[in-house]
């Protein structure tokens, strides 16, 4: 049981791509760990190791305008926004959005 | 300086006169070898005054770079009024700084203007644009 438990906990993790403009925050690295049951979870788990990544994403409690979170090949805006559910596994993918006047 | 063949630089060209007045988008692509990829985007804004690419279809196209071993080089679009030079909201938008920033204006039918910045923090950069054969 103990181990199930652990194993459980070890396989929570999901990575998560960032951009080469929000890297400041995470120490350089293109790609970080973390874990969560909807991408909020995710977001707040992530900012207790990589502070300030939340506020570059987050607007009022929404995703910002022109940030795009993707999990494995779908858009979160389709998927709940920032109530995405998550799983074990998922590959979030952050890009800036492409976008101008 | 952004360093783009004559072929990639006409296509690019073509793409903003044929969706003038709406302004067009795209992305280059560069390999490992220094030959530029020129990828037209949807522009879901259809509007003579702002773009925004699909964000399903730039995740696509990032996987796609990833696969053949190429990096993003340019981020490009067009002014369909105005000159060829980042507007306020371009800069307040612009998240890779890692890419160029082409513009092409089509104001004019008749004069080309392309032009190659970087925006980092805010901050524009001209650079110069050299057309290879």
């Amino acid at each position: 049981m103990l181990a199930s438990t652990a194993t459980r906990g070890l396989a929570v993790a999901i990575e998560v791509r960032i951009p080469t403009i929000l890297r400041p925050h995470t120490g350089g690295e293109k790609s970080v760990e973390g874990k969560g049951e909807t991408l909020a979870d995710l977001l707040d788990d992530l900012e207790s190791r990589h502070g300030g990544l939340k506020a570059r994403l987050v607007t009022d409690g929404a995703l910002a305008r022109f940030v795009n979170v993707y999990v494995n090949d779908e858009d979160v805006r389709f998927m709940g926004g920032m109530q995405a559910p998550l799983k074990d596994g998922d590959s979030v993918t952050v890009l800036p959005a492409v976008a101008g006047g | 300086m952004l360093e783009i063949s004559r072929d990639a630089y006409d296509a690019v060209v073509a793409h903003a006169r044929r969706d003038h007045p709406d302004e067009a988008c795209g992305m280059l692509a560069r390999s490992g070898s220094g030959e530029v990829r020129v990828i037209e985007m949807m522009n879901t804004a259809r509007s003579p005054t702002f773009y925004e690419m699909d964000s399903l279809e730039v995740l696509r196209v990032m996987r796609e770079l990833d696969d053949r071993d190429e990096a993003l080089y340019a981020i490009y679009h067009s002014h369909t009024a105005t000159e060829a030079y980042p507007s306020r909201t371009d800069i307040s938008i612009a998240g890779y700084p890692e890419a160029h920033y082409v513009l092409v204006s089509t104001r004019s039918p008749d004069e080309v203007e392309f032009r190659s910045f970087r925006i980092v923090d805010g901050v524009v950069e001209e650079e110069p644009v050299s057309v290879g054969g």
